[in-house]
């Protein structure tokens, strides 16, 4: 006698601990196995690109800030890259080297929250709370720099809107070596365990060729085995100063983003060292027009963040807002190929996989 | 005590029973109020942070306060659940744990039931629980609480029978099944304690043990970032206070059991340490199993269902089998040599 | 710079740029040295860059390969210095050379002769780098040496036949970009390939680090992605947007090549009133979910899209918001 199954319609999100915000997967499952998956997003569309187009290009900044909240400095920077270029602004050095300080910062708090929240993913409930608290040093410098948190607003069309403050720049110093003993310490508690290992080594394979193929950027690409950088490969602000290695892997699974990740803090605590070393004189804000118009043009600048490639399509009339902004947010491209890797895996794969394209929501929908 | 068990059976007597039983479930649920604020405490300071601090001193009146919350809130029944399947689980599922305790020997004369079969008892028993939980997952309607009543059902049976096959082992060194019995045959000195001469029914029972607690690394059942809460998902207030406190209950008994089996029960490390009450020595050592316990959710990731699965049939089973032969051959043969 | 002499160096440049031996590190380097191109490595120059800008044209067309330079030597410092030295440098050059010279020949075969010395020095960065990659071939340094090549072509032709213009390629441009050989590569491909009338219009965005932009005729749109992939190996979409201009509306495709560093911004014009392009998902993966994007705020409509829904606003959302002349159905909101 056959027995009756039956395929179940499983809705994961929007309110769901493990899609990091309001994304929603709806997935037919047989058992436990996945016979199809639709993502649904949308939950936290704010129109940016929209708003944009009446507000001024300060004005934009601070909604960036809120598209990948986890990584708001890069958000700023390719916005205010663009609109420099646009404007063929130079912008002095000592901003320069203040935005890559605070970028790479991002980066390391972005993959601190991402390692954190994986892990919890994974079930493992202290990694997150480790990271947190580090990640919590990293916005204190923020917070020192700019009074914000989370959402920064603190570079400008030309520069930065604060300079460092007397004794910023040791801080970020002195949290180098912290955060490498800390690394240590992470790696002592979750890279070698079976049971992680098991769970992540070989899950959610694909190889360069549909990396390629379905754009996707960050770890995400780069675990397979493509050296793709966008600091080393079309240097912007002044990356090209500083020495540092693009760690791949080949693998192309989750235990390679995972390991990744974690090489790439390792990378960013590298510039940062050199970048403190190197921290030149002078002011942080280019003599730029109170009202800014760029000339009539169009530009796409891009700007390797945490996730991948964030770009940003500025079309000018030259008028002080733009008249069309598209952002390319690397979490919105990154996660189309979850439907793909999805079929045939386990709900707790499914978990595994989209925790390790690592989205935020506020990006993919912008 | 032992007396009071084997008289026939009046009104006195069972009016004994029964306050000593409400005693008893009183006891359990201080012990299970201060579990949940112990496992707190440790979790926090493995994770760096100072855990509840503020409701009473040293936030003490934490969980208190919590149960008192849970108590009163509203009792939310989804209007698609299985009503009467709904309500009976948490009981379903609490009874067993609270049934268990009673064969549990906390000293040489502080017991409840001294049944020969108390190993047999206990795991037969708490493979009752198993029917509530799937019960619960299935009358909530929820298709997350299915896949967890489900993932339950299949976990608690595959780790209930390497969990009984590798107590055999003690039981043929014990000669008995009584637990009381098997804690006898530990006394002298440490290395007289099951954990050793049995290490390998050990480690297979405790693996097996904190999978059948639902506890980290085996807390597939509830899952929080994959099934959300699990087979209690649709459940709320005192409901869900039943299936905590099932939780709770079984992780107090089960480290009393593991402390029974494997840790000589109420005895000594040392006889020279006897003069120290037995109660104490049984409280020390269960208090030990309990924090491993709590340090393992500090320590690890979640196992997958499948691989719980090869786990539990493909490799703790033929250990636990291997083990029973291994132990009867050697008893064999120390008997040989010894008559 | 007398022609002969020019030819002369080029052929030498060349030579030393094929050769991916250690040895053509020292052929290159004292030369490069002599040219006064060292400098170029030193970490101090982006400072001056700024002020030198008109001094050093040169430096412009160093700046070409020398973003390329990128990935071949992990410790080259002059990337972004070139670069927007060479952003700078055109319009000072723009502003000298047309007064005094017939620019076209002239303009050429300098362009040609920076671009080969500038991907000799990329030939010859890389072993001097780390020695990070010394088995494959890197992907920046091919792109400079064929670049080399094309505008060594266009040299001499240029040379051959005066003000003669190559391939059906514009009126030469005020000021030659260092990516023109690449827009004359792709538009002669996509005329021959696909429709001599499929390219509507054809530029070099300056601003935008000399992206190439080429403008493709709606209905020749698939056949010309799925040739660019094929042919040109284009195979990452980096960026895919829609823009309303009031009169028509644009889709804009930013893509580029992991096998020759080549990037493109392609655009595709589409009727204002019943918008419609073909959907390239069929070549990219990647277009899937932006052409849905597309399609949810602008109302572009992309046949052969395997599942052309709205998905960023709710399904039963009136009007398509980036629209120009979007009316939200409350305005207050």
């Amino acid at each position: 006698m056959a027995l009756r199954t039956e395929e179940l319609l499983l809705n994961v999100g929007p309110q769901h601990p493990s899609t990091h915000g309001v994304f929603r997967i709806v997935v037919k499952i047989d058992g436990e196995i996945i016979k199809e998956a639709t993502p649904v997003m949308g939950y936290l569309h704010r129109g940016t690109e929209k708003l944009a187009e009446n507000l001024n290009y300060t004005q934009i900044i601070p909604y960036t800030d809120r598209m990948d909240y986890v990584s708001a400095m890069t958000n700023n920077y390719v916005l205010v890259s663009a609109v420099e270029k646009l404007m063929q602004l130079e912008v002095p050095e000592r901003a320069e080297f203040l935005r890559v300080i605070v970028m790479e910062l991002q980066r390391i708090a972005s993959h601190l929250l991402w390692w954190g929240t994986y892990l919890l993913d994974i079930g493992a409930m202290s990694p997150f709370l480790f990271a947190f608290r580090d990640r919590e040093i990293i916005i204190e410098l923020f917070n020192e720099l700019c009074g914000a948190r989370l959402t920064y607003f603190y570079m400008r069309v030309g520069g930065v809107k604060w300079d460092a403050p007397d004794g910023w720049i040791q801080k970020v110093r002195d949290f180098v070596p912290y955060m490498r003993e800390r690394l240590k310490l992470y790696d002592d508690l979750v890279s070698g365990n079976e049971i992680f290992l098991a769970r992540i080594k070989g899950v959610g394979r694909y190889d360069a060729q549909t990396a390629i193929d379905y754009g996707l950027s960050g770890a995400n690409l780069r675990c397979t085995g493509v050296k793709r950088d966008l600091r080393k490969d079309q240097p912007y602000s002044v990356y090209d100063r500083f020495e540092f290695d693009v760690p791949t892997r080949t693998e192309g699974d989750c235990y390679a983003r995972y390991l990744l990740r974690i090489e790439e803090i390792k990378q960013s605590l590298r510039i940062l060292e050199q970048a403190v070393e190197m921290f030149p004189e002078g002011p942080v804000m280019a003599k730029v027009p109170r009202v800014l118009r760029p000339p009539e043009g169009e530009v796409y600048s891009r700007v390797e963040s945490p996730r991948g490639e964030i770009g940003c399509y500025v079309v000018s009339k030259g008028k002080d807002s733009p008249y069309r902004l598209k952002f390319r947010r690397p979490s919105f491209v990154n996660l189309q190929i979850l439907p793909k890797l999805l079929v045939g895996e386990s709900i707790t794969n499914l978990i595994t996989i989209l925790g390790a394209t690592d989205i935020v929501v506020g990006e993919v929908d912008a | 005590m032992g007396e009071l068990l084997t008289r026939p059976l009046t009104w006195g007597s069972f009016l004994t029973f029964f306050l000593m039983a409400v005693v008893l479930l009183l006891i359990i649920l201080f012990m299970v109020t201060y579990a949940i604020y112990a496992e707190r405490k440790i979790l926090g300071y493995m994770q760096s942070r100072i855990g509840p601090n503020r409701t009473g001193k040293f936030g003490l009146l934490q969980t208190p306060a919590d149960v008192l919350k849970l108590l009163i809130k509203e009792d939310v029944i989804p209007e698609k659940a299985d009503r009467p399947l709904f309500k009976l689980a948490p009981v379903i599922a609490f009874v067993p744990s609270f049934v268990v305790l009673a064969t549990i020997p906390y000293s040489e004369h502080m017991y409840f039931a001294d049944l020969d079969i108390g190993v047999l008892y206990y795991v037969a028993l708490s493979g009752l629980t198993v029917i509530g939980i799937v019960l619960g997952g299935w009358a909530s309607n929820n298709k997350y609480a299915l896949i967890g009543g489900m993932r339950s059902a299949a976990q608690l049976v595959s780790y209930a029978i390497p969990l009984v096959i590798s107590a055999v082992g003690v039981v043929l060194m014990s000669g008995t099944m009584n637990l009381r019995g098997i804690v006898e045959g530990q006394a002298g000195w440490f290395w007289n304690w099951n954990f050793i001469p049995q290490i390998l029914a050990f480690v297979v029972f405790v693996i097996s043990a904190i999978a059948e607690l639902n506890r980290t690394p085996f807390d597939l059942p509830e899952a929080e970032s994959e099934l959300v809460a699990g087979y209690h998902v649709e459940y709320s207030g005192f409901r869900f206070a039943f299936f905590m406190l099932t939780e709770y209950v079984y992780m107090i008994a089960m480290s009393a059991l593991i402390t029974t089996l494997f840790f000589g029960g109420w005895h000594a490390p040392a006889p020279f340490l006897e003069f120290i009450p037995g109660f104490i020595w049984f409280l020390l050592k269960f208090c030990g199993v309990f924090f491993f316990i709590i340090w393992l959710r500090g320590t690890m990731p979640r196992i997958r269902i499948d691989q719980l699965m090869s786990l539990g049939w493909r490799v703790l089973l033929p250990l636990s089998l291997g083990n029973i032969f291994v132990t009867a051959i050697v008893m064999e043969i120390v008997k040989a040599i010894n008559g | 710079m007398t022609e002969h002499k020019d030819q002369e160096q080029l052929q030498e440049q060349q030579a030393a740029a094929s050769g991916e031996a250690p040895a053509a590190k020292d052929t290159t380097k004292p030369e490069a040295a002599a040219q006064g191109e060292a400098s170029a490595e030193q970490p101090a120059e982006k400072g001056s860059a700024a002020e030198a800008k008109p001094a050093e044209a040169p430096e412009g067309g160093t700046g070409a390969a020398g973003r390329n330079e990128g990935p071949a030597s992990s410790g080259v410092k002059a990337e972004t210095s070139g670069r927007q030295a060479a952003s700078g440098e055109a319009p000072a050059s723009d502003g000298e050379k047309p007064k005094r010279l017939d620019p076209a020949e002239r303009e050429a075969r300098r362009a040609a002769a920076l671009a080969a010395r500038a991907a000799a020095q990329a030939a010859g960065e890389a072993p001097a780098g780390d020695g990070e990659k010394p088995k494959r071939l890197d992907p920046a340094e091919r792109e400079a040496r064929r670049a080399a090549a094309l505008a060594a072509k266009a040299a001499a032709k240029a040379a051959a036949g005066g003000g003669d213009e190559g391939e059906g390629a514009e009126p030469a441009p005020k000021e030659p970009s260092p990516n023109q050989p690449l827009l004359d590569k792709i538009v002669a491909l996509i005329r021959d390939q696909v429709a001599p009338d499929a390219v509507e219009d054809q530029y070099i965005n300056e601003v935008d680090s000399h992206l190439p932009v080429v403008v493709v005729k709606n209905e020749h749109w698939l056949k010309t992605a799925k040739l660019l992939k094929q042919s040109l190996k284009l195979d990452y979409l980096i960026n895919l947007s829609g823009v309303d201009y009031e009169t028509y509306m644009e889709v804009v495709y930013h893509i580029e090549s992991f096998q020759t560093g080549e990037k493109y911004c392609l655009k595709v014009r589409t009727d204002r009133d019943a918008p419609s392009i073909a959907s390239v998902t069929p070549v990219w993966s990647t277009a899937n979910w932006p052409e849905r994007e597309v399609y949810d705020l602008l109302g572009i409509q992309f046949p052969g899209h395997p599942d052309l829904r709205r998905i960023l606003l709710p399904d039963d959302w009136a009007g398509h918001p980036l629209r120009k002349d979007y009316e939200p159905l409350d305005p207050e909101v």
